[in-house]
């Protein structure tokens, strides 16, 4: 689509859009609070309010691992102050309860993949940087973006909600396998806390949904004049990626919910079968379903999760590397196909994560093919960053350091995935501290740090003044050295077979010998968890009192977002949209430091 | 109380921190932007390579600490080839790591930002592409090779010889099936079972089978260098049956069984000279989420030699004889007995138990 039908031809996001674009010469009009902070339909503020609600979790989710981290360093201790705060059902004699364990670690896990990682993640930054990046004035629609942060905010309400019921929230595991999760009389999560779990990942889903049909025709229709697709931004091939993987792969998941609830509520057999209940002493009626069924449901969108996770990621840290190194990202067309090949793969892996259920032989050695298979793209993507900073002029940003810090967690937690991947491994490994070191590694501390390292870049662009540097040295060098301490040591415990979700393996002869580690990963996990506070007070402080952005370009970015006001206004850019004449990564070319993408082609200039 | 000056404690730290930076950010704008940043970059470049020694080192004083912590020699002949395999993908995947964060840090470190230094107009190779792209797949195919290999033997077809054990999964413990002279499990089916009247597998006493099979709770007994084959049930929700020493691993799904089969290396006896520790036992962990007892989910298996496990398997009491101690001795009855014993036998809880799955 040209870009003149963009500006001028788009019925369907007229009212708004138009109204806009006459009004951006003097931006008078009329703002309420309500339409301009809450019902905004403006992909900025619809961003910043995702990124606040993903922090506002992030802290809970963090909080959670804290308490149960408490539990693993101090298995006997007593904690009067936690009987104090959460009551004697929870936490009787100041030691957390088994149940109240597994729900923290059931909520923790749902917190930060879905909450955290993917509706913080993709929401903030497909919303902020896909319109600017792209040259457009606003999503294909503004009022589905809305309700798409409205629906992420219900869900998160009524995830919050469960966490305040007397029968507890969801403790069956962030992937609330069945019968376990289907039963009420099996454990206390599986009762109110689980209908409250299932209708509020149902809302996420929409949310997600929602969110991703608009960030696809948004990328697809609404880019400037001049911005072919291969001249996007690699954080706008890594969204929109994203944003088709979650859209293939959540209405599965839904489907998977939904067998579940009538499971629970119906009298259907999809997953039940063969069960007698010590609690009630009775058997139930239900036959011929099959446990496993909802572990594929459940995974075909739980292995795509953890690239709709990394993705964004890749996508951040690529453009921050290249803007950073002052070079162009390394074999552009190698890391946009490279994402293809991982988005495809992404949906041919799954039963890897079900290597022991008693899946058959063959049908599993065709899932070890395909998933070692994804180390190839990802290998390149390694390399290419590697080449990117090789030979440039590096500044160290704190978005630079984060970015950094993600290829190094990228590699390390990457490599253990070939461990996992193999089958005749997984057998060993499987369910034990080496998984949780692996995603928390390669999903949780890598995803996490390439959030940082867009909010710490973007953060300019979001509020017109920056965050404070010191503080974010701080922040970077402990959380990435604390992260590899936590986590490093695991892979020790995992080998060892050391099973994950105990909550004390005192009793235990084959895994006692980790006590003395677990305490001490414990204080680290509090201090990394202290440290994060300083991050978000820096934020906050920095949106009110941070230093002025007196340039419109302040890292000689060649990108569109940096071409629009310091502050902009809904619309973007006053004026016509800019017209895009080259790729994005002009950096270190014929003796420039950077060619913005706005500049045409001079004459004697060869293009990308 | 120490609760409350840690958090005084937290609060002061991050009042420093935060007057420490400002004042910094201040005195940037002092010296001028340019020079601030140079002198900040120079630190951060600096703590690169610092990172990259001491994490380094950090990741070979942590191996040396505890790889004697893990397990040791398999006590199973699977789990030989599943360490050959580990050993071989340690190989290949920590040349890389090595090799990669090497490049990571060491390039941050000496392509810092200098003046002098123009950052070189590189965006692409197809050369290098090629390697990197090639050499990866080849490695992964060497360790998928492997891979295969060893997974296609370890879940083979267990021997003919092969004990047969097996292993139901409850809230929170576990049941193991011997199947008795017979050599035949006898036909269960859950509607029949009733911890009340001792039949906590719902075994169907119509059938002969069932009269001489033993069952026992929470310690099965192996015989070892025989190879073992368990049949893996669950009784409620979804267990796995870990096994570290013996490198084994098999969910327990209710209403699907599964199997699994190895051949144990060492008695526990053995064990206990090896590991140096007087009560080691063989532990089977419960390696999947069940509910609030998950983490206390303990079964011990007795790895014993062969005259011992005929032994022991001899002493046991079927769990027929236990039910009905009036119809012991309980030989293995002619098919043609069935019927007229049906009539006896049929127990009271499940009536309707004469359906056979």
């Amino acid at each position: 689509m040209s870009n003149e039908a963009t500006l001028h031809g788009h019925p369907e996001v007229g009212a708004a859009h138009d109204a806009h674009h006459d009004d951006h010469g003097g931006h008078h009009h009329k703002e309420t609070f309500i339409t301009k902070y809450v019902f905004s339909q403006d992909h900025k503020m619809i961003a910043k309010q995702f990124l606040i609600t993903g922090m506002i979790w992030a802290i809970i989710g963090g909080l959670m691992s804290v308490l149960f981290r408490l539990q693993l360093g101090y298995p006997d201790a007593h904690f009067q102050f936690l009987e104090d705060l959460l009551g004697s059902k929870w936490a009787k004699g100041g030691q957390i309860q088994p149940e109240f364990y597994y729900a923290l670690v059931t909520m923790h896990g749902t917190i930060l993949v879905f909450f955290v990682l993917t509706g913080g993640l993709s929401g903030t930054f497909a919303n902020f940087l896909i319109p600017l990046q792209i040259g457009a004035r606003d999503m294909a629609s503004p009022m589905l973006n809305m309700l798409s942060y409205w629906f992420f905010l219900t869900a998160s309400i009524v995830m919050m909600t469960s966490l305040f019921i007397e029968t507890g929230p969801a403790s069956g595991g962030w992937t609330s396998y069945p019968p376990l999760s289907a039963l009420g009389d099996a454990s206390e999560g599986s009762k109110t806390g689980m209908d409250l779990w299932i209708i509020s990942m149902a809302l996420f889903v929409v949310s997600s949904l929602l969110g991703g049909l608009n960030y696809i025709s948004t990328v697809l229709n609404m880019r400037t004049k001049g911005m072919s697709m291969t001249r996007l931004p690699l954080t706008i091939w890594a969204l929109f990626f994203t944003a088709i993987l979650g859209v293939l792969s959540f209405p599965v998941l839904l489907s998977g919910f939904i067998l579940l609830l009538f499971d629970r509520h119906g009298g259907t057999s999809f997953y039940l079968s063969d069960i007698f209940l010590a609690t009630t002493g009775k058997a139930l009626p239900n036959e011929g379903g099959s446990a496993i069924l909802y572990q594929h449901l459940f995974w075909f969108l739980g292995h795509p999760e953890v690239y709709i996770i990394i993705l964004p990621a890749m996508g951040l840290v690529s453009e921050v590397m290249s803007v950073n190194a002052r070079k162009p990202i390394f074999g552009y067309i190698a890391m946009v196909g490279s994402m293809f090949a991982i988005a495809i793969l992404a949906f041919l892996v799954w039963a890897h994560h079900m290597f022991v259920t008693g899946l058959n032989p063959f049908l599993g050695s065709v899932f070890v093919l395909l998933t070692l298979l994804i180390a190839v793209p990802s290998a390149i993507k390694v390399f290419n960053w590697l080449t990117t900073l090789w030979r440039g002029n590096i500044k160290f940003t704190p978005a630079m350091l984060f970015a950094i810090g993600f290829v190094s967690t990228f590699i390390s937690g990457g490599l253990t995935g070939i461990f996992l991947g193999n089958s005749t491994l997984d057998i060993q490994l499987h369910d034990t501290y080496f998984v949780i070191a692996h995603f928390h590694i390669v999903m949780g501390v890598s995803g996490i740090l390439g959030m940082f390292a867009g909010i710490y870049h973007w953060f300019p662009k979001m509020y017109g003044r920056y965050m404070n540097n010191t503080m974010a040295y701080i922040h970077f060098w402990i959380t990435l050295i604390g992260a590899y301490l936590i986590f490093w040591p695991m892979h020790y415990e995992g080998l060892a077979g050391m099973p994950r979700r105990y909550l004390d393996y005192s009793n235990w002869i084959s895994f006692n010998q980790f006590g003395g580690l677990n305490r001490f990963i414990s204080t680290v996990a509090m201090i990394v968890f202290a440290i994060q506070l300083l991050f978000v007070f820096n934020f906050f402080y920095s949106i009110f009192k941070g230093r002025r952005v007196m340039t419109r370009n302040p890292y000689d970015s060649t990108t569109l977002e940096w071409t629009a006001p310091i502050r902009p206004g809904h619309g973007n850019w006053p004026g016509e949209i800019p017209e895009v004449h080259r790729w994005p990564y002009d950096y270190a070319k014929d003796g420039r430091d950077f060619i913005p993408q706005t500049e045409p082609l001079g004459s004697n200039e060869s293009a990308h | 109380m120490s609760t409350f000056f840690l958090l005084l404690i937290l609060f002061f730290g991050f009042l420093i921190t935060f007057q420490i930076a400002k004042a910094s950010e201040y005195v940037g704008v002092l010296k001028g932007e340019k020079k601030n940043f140079e002198q900040n970059n120079k630190v951060n470049g600096f703590l690169m390579m610092a990172f990259l020694v001491l994490g380094l080192i950090g990741v070979y004083w942590c191996n040396e600490l505890y790889r004697g912590k893990i397990l040791g020699e398999s006590a199973s002949k699977h789990g030989e080839q599943i360490d050959t395999m580990l050993y071989i993908t340690i190989a290949i995947t920590g040349v890389v790591f090595v090799a990669t964060q090497i490049l990571l840090f060491w390039f941050a470190y000496k392509y810092q930002y200098s003046e002098k230094r123009k950052a070189h107009y590189f965006p692409h190779d197809n050369r290098l592409e090629v390697i990197w792209t090639v050499v990866p797949a080849i490695a992964l195919t060497v360790l998928v090779g492997f891979g295969l290999f060893y997974w296609f033997r370890i879940t083979g077809e267990a021997p003919q010889d092969a004990n047969v054990v097996e292993v139901t999964g409850k809230q929170f413990g576990w049941i193991f099936r011997y199947p008795g002279k017979d050599k035949t499990f006898g036909k269960k089916y859950y509607q029949n079972i009733s911890d009340k009247d001792n039949n906590s597998l719902g075994l169907i006493w119509d059938d002969a089978n069932a009269h001489d099979d033993v069952v026992v709770n929470n310690e099965m007994y192996i015989e070892v260098n025989k190879p073992v084959k368990l049949v893996i049930n669950s009784r409620d929700v979804i267990h796995d049956v870990g096994l570290a020493y013996f490198r084994q691993k098999m969910d327990a799904v209710p209403g699907t069984p599964t199997t699994m089969w190895f051949v144990p290396k060492f008695t526990t006896e053995e064990m206990k000279k090896r590991e140096g520790n007087p009560d080691f036992e063989y532990e089977i962990s419960c390696d999947q989420m069940c509910g609030r007892g998950h983490f206390s989910m303990r079964g011990i298996v007795k790895v014993v030699s062969h005259d011992e496990y005929v032994l022991w398997l001899a002493k046991q009491k079927p769990n027929y004889a236990a039910v009905f101690p009036e119809a012991a001795p309980a030989a293995p009855a002619a098919p043609t007995a069935d019927s007229a014993k049906a009539a006896i036998v049929t127990p009271a809880p499940a009536a309707t138990a004469s359906v056979t799955k």
